[in-house]
């Protein structure tokens, strides 16, 4: 197997241009995507796309949320698979009814005589863009009967969890971190030149599959996007004290691999879960509760949670990065947890 | 002030028939609809469509079979109009296992694929949404199919009214949207939330083409549609219909129409589509009243047939809750959740 070093933004546009040669009802559809002399979409993920594929299928719109998502929904209810774009995570909730009570729900209020096979591209994360631009919504969407959740965290697991995504016939939202794109431009804001290995071959991520990123027997870490870099560069730190985590990167949080999870709380015995959404009710919570109803016997400490405080996003960057975990943060409460024994 | 009496256009005795037997399978569905209502027989609510068949009816019946619709939280009429047999909609509301949604729908997601016709969605402007998919799906494969898109004048100020339209527009998408301006939004009146007299007026903001036809005249209705299919199957663009219609019923149950005044009420009745409808075909000798008898009578009986069937048809089995959320096997509760 050949294999090469890309990036997730690249990585992602393969993979759309592969299911657009392969199935030829693939088409993308959002604002600013194929506008020649333009960006090609919000962070350049689809350049050269409408040169090989057309603007017949490489729609791009007004700035209308709701018909994007409508449309999307509409046309996949058609036998069309469509690939909208939102440029922005935080976008979402101008299309909320789209996405949770048409794309979720229409198979289900059809008695199952129809399918929404959309996928959906939203990026998330902070990079110095403040409380509208820098959110991480994945948890409402976990809430959602209907919906599939993934969060591709590098070039290899993007481009083939896209490719699945876009095969799947039920709705799947791909959230994706802007940091997680390339560095240049964003440093003060952490962001990082990540490349993985990919096969020039064909394959296929599947959905609702776990990976394990780090061996160890002190705790078990769940994380995604950005969030899980800083939790493996904070556990590499840890080793000189004795600390070996367990890193895992979950991929799909709906469906998630709970039985990957599982195995290594339970090996482990203790839990963290670290995330750059907000505390509450984040899907942290929702980890968090599942370990503790299916890994109790084993658990030798409380689960614990690290997230974002609960506030809007602020700019500068201080504030900014006190309020998301830092990589400081998360080796305090690594070292707390590593502390904690149940009596 | 409506001229009463419907011109037929000299069209074919047979298409005039049909469009008057289906004016009341429609109005006599409904009609029964609320009795099995009223004796607690059906589940949840019901929003009710006398008065307003006229629409359904002349638009279905203009479109082509393959053509399709979507539909609103008032969806019986448009159902029956597009093909949904009495059986399984009947079945629907009963919350059976026969149901065209297998009783996952139930009145307010009325509908069946097999007969073009989405789930009724009812969200308010829910449909002016997701039509615009069902058209570009049509126009990117060349079907040369059109979508009818039903909708009452309050989703007229939703934003997926706007952002719909306009992206419809640009894309020269083959969608007929279809306004029943029954003058109401659940209780609040139309003048009390829109300036401009007509949602027609609206449109032309949107580069789109509009006309305005009564509503409560099948034939008028029909011949609007008619004209317009053809040319937006290929690809001239979509347009908007506004039907002035009025519902006779109530929004939904337990609705005593305070709002609405005598006269008002009145005025519409002498435009009910039903008796317009008799009379100018007894007018121009297409119908006596023997043959509306027979009419009447054999509507009668499938809906008796219909009631017969949903209530001897099965519920759905406690089990089928848990299949359908999603195309994949991952519908069934974990034993966390039991």
């Amino acid at each position: 197997m050949t294999t090469r070093r890309i990036g997730i933004g690249e990585a992602i546009r393969e993979a759309i241009a592969e299911e657009m040669q392969r199935d030829e009802n693939v088409f993308l559809i959002g604002e600013d995507i194929g506008i020649p002399g333009g960006f090609g979409g919000a962070f350049g993920v689809y350049l050269g796309l409408p040169e090989k594929f057309g603007h017949e299928r490489i729609i791009d719109t007004p700035i209308s949320e709701k018909a994007i998502i409508g449309t999307s929904v509409g046309a996949a209810l058609m036998g069309m698979r469509p690939i909208p774009d939102l440029q922005y995570s935080d976008f979402i909730f101008e299309c909320m009814d789209e996405i949770v009570n048409q794309a979720a729900k229409m198979r289900y209020m059809s008695g199952g005589k129809l399918k929404v096979p959309l996928t959906l591209r939203c990026p998330v994360g902070t990079a110095n863009r403040g409380a509208q631009h820098g959110q991480s919504p994945e948890s409402y969407f976990i809430h959602v009967p209907g919906l599939k959740v993934v969060c591709p965290s590098d070039a290899y697991v993007a481009k083939g969890i896209m490719k699945s995504a876009i095969r799947d016939d039920d709705p799947v939202i791909v959230f994706e971190h802007k940091l997680l794109y390339g560095s240049k431009g964003r440093e003060s804001a952490g962001g990082m030149d990540l490349t993985a290995e990919v096969p020039e071959e064909e394959y296929l991520f599947p959905i609702g599959k776990a990976l394990k990123k780090r061996d160890g027997n002190s705790m078990t870490i769940i994380s995604t996007h950005l969030t899980l870099y800083r939790c493996l560069a904070a556990a590499e730190e840890l080793k000189i004290e004795g600390i070996e985590c367990e890193v895992i990167d979950p991929v799909s949080l709906l469906p998630l691999d709970t039985k990957t999870i599982y195995e290594s709380v339970n090996k482990t015995g203790k839990a963290l879960i670290a995330h750059e959404d907000t505390f509450t009710g984040g899907w942290g919570a929702e980890v968090a509760a599942l370990i503790s109803q299916n890994c109790f016997s084993k658990l030798k400490a409380p689960v614990q949670r690290i997230a974002a405080y609960d506030v809007p996003l602020p700019v500068t960057p201080v504030l900014e990065q006190t309020v998301v975990p830092s990589i400081e943060r998360i080796k305090e409460k690594i070292r707390q947890l590593h502390k904690m024994e149940l009596k | 002030m409506v001229e009463r009496s419907i011109n037929l256009n000299n069209l074919d005795k047979e298409l005039l028939i049909s469009l008057f037997t289906d004016v009341i399978r429609l109005r006599k569905f409904e009609d029964k609809v609320y009795q099995l209502f009223l004796k607690g027989e059906l589940p949840g609510t019901i929003h009710q469509y006398q008065g307003q068949e006229a629409v359904a009816v002349g638009v279905c019946t203009a479109l082509n079979k393959t053509d399709w619709i979507t539909s609103t939280h008032r969806p019986h009429g448009h159902a029956i109009a597009k093909g949904v047999s009495m059986r399984s909609a009947m079945a629907e509301l009963y919350g059976k296992e026969t149901g065209c949604c297998k009783g996952k729908g139930g009145s307010m997601h009325l509908g069946d694929p097999e007969v073009g016709m989405l789930p009724a969605i009812a969200i308010v402007a829910g449909g002016v949404s997701i039509v615009t998919g069902v058209g570009l799906a049509f126009k990117m494969k060349n079907t040369k199919q059109v979508a009818a898109c039903f909708f009452g004048e309050g989703a007229t100020n939703e934003g997926a009214f706007h952002e719909g339209l306009n992206l419809a527009a640009i894309q020269k998408l083959p969608i007929i949207y279809v306004c029943e301006n029954n003058i109401y939004g659940a209780s609040t009146a139309y003048n009390k939330t829109t300036l401009v007299e007509n949602v027609a007026d609206r449109v032309s903001s949107y580069g789109m083409a509009s006309k305005i036809v009564d509503g409560m005249n099948v034939v008028e209705v029909y011949l609007a549609v008619k004209e317009a299919r053809d040319a937006i199957a290929n690809g001239s663009g979509p347009i908007l219909i506004e039907a002035k219609t009025y519902r006779f019923a109530g929004h939904s149950r337990g609705d005593a129409k305070k709002y609405r005044t005598k006269e008002e009420e009145d005025y519409w009745r002498t435009l009910d589509p039903i008796d317009r409808m008799k009379d100018s075909l007894i007018e121009n000798s297409l119908i006596d009243n023997e043959a509306f008898a027979l009419i009447v009578k054999n509507i009668q009986e499938e809906i008796d047939d219909a009631v017969v069937f949903a209530q001897q048809s099965p519920f759905p089995k406690v089990e089928d809750a848990f299949i359908d959320a999603y195309a994949s096997d991952m519908s069934s509760p974990t034993e966390v959740q039991k």
